[in-house]
């Protein structure tokens, strides 16, 4: 049973809001009182793919669990889906559009970030099914 | 190093932060793409940008970056300057290019993120 669970809404294209979700993510762990380096990793993962919904995705959703052993990230989006899971897994390796790269998006790091500050990632994802991320993080005492 | 010697040594305007004048400085980065800042927790980093839009603003809140200096005189749209301001982030303009801004920093000391980890 989780102590947490919280649903977001992630709109596609929507630039103006883009982030908000990762930063009121950001606000709910320091409320509970998580240390700072964990929330920054979490806090990353969680901008990272939601900014990928925004970029790729039809709308999605981020969903965050709390529980005793570990923090949990789940982010699914209605998009077309990732093709090739090992090439996005590749830095410099981006699909991302002109209007995302002008923001400073799109360098090909979304996913390979998101691994390098998470503990366990797991993609699902076909062409044309949209994208289920599942990031976890092992809760550390003290 | 504290930010009030970053703000000097940029002969930079502080646009939020009056009151983190004092805060230290332990690295320095710069960069347009947002992911090269989303590598790892930025704690401790003053972030050089020449990117002004609200995702520089949200990219440093999420990744922790202590204060972020927009390069060549760019200045903040006021939606910019309140992102900044309700989460506590120091913004500061200087007039300096990116490789002048960076150089006059590394002149004073401060050193990269490459250095941090390995010095």
């Amino acid at each position: 049973m989780p102590t947490l669970s919280k649903r977001f809404s992630i709109k596609a294209r929507d630039y103006l809001r883009a982030g908000e979700v990762s930063i009121e993510v950001q606000g709910i762990l320091k409320k509970i009182g998580f240390d700072a380096e964990l929330i920054r990793r979490v806090s990353i993962c969680a901008y990272e793919a939601e900014m990928n919904v925004v970029m790729h995705g039809g709308d999605g959703t981020l969903h965050l669990f709390v529980d005793t052993s570990a923090i949990a990230l789940v982010v699914k989006d209605s998009g077309p889906g990732i093709e090739n899971i090992e090439l996005a897994m590749k830095e410099g390796y981006s699909t991302a559009s002109e209007e995302a790269r002008e923001m400073g998006f799109g360098a090909g790091m979304g996913l390979p970030n998101i691994k390098r500050n998470s503990d366990s990632l797991k993609i699902d994802s076909e062409k044309g099914k949209g994208a289920l991320l599942a990031i976890s993080f092992d809760r550390k005492v003290g | 190093m504290e930010l009030a010697e970053i703000k000097e040594a940029l002969k930079a305007n502080l646009i939020v932060g009056e009151d983190k004048l004092g805060m230290k400085i332990e690295a320095g980065a710069g960069g347009d793409l947002m992911s090269d800042l989303l590598r790892r927790p930025m704690n401790g980093v003053v972030v050089l940008s020449g990117l002004n839009n609200l995702q520089v603003i949200r990219t440093a809140i999420i990744a922790g970056v202590a204060a972020l200096v927009l390069v060549r005189g760019k200045e903040p749209d006021p939606g910019m300057v309140s992102e900044a301001r309700t989460h506590g982030l120091p913004v500061l303009s200087t007039p300096f290019t990116m490789f002048t801004a960076c150089g006059r920093l590394f002149r004073q000391g401060l050193r990269g993120l490459d250095q941090k980890l390995s010095d």
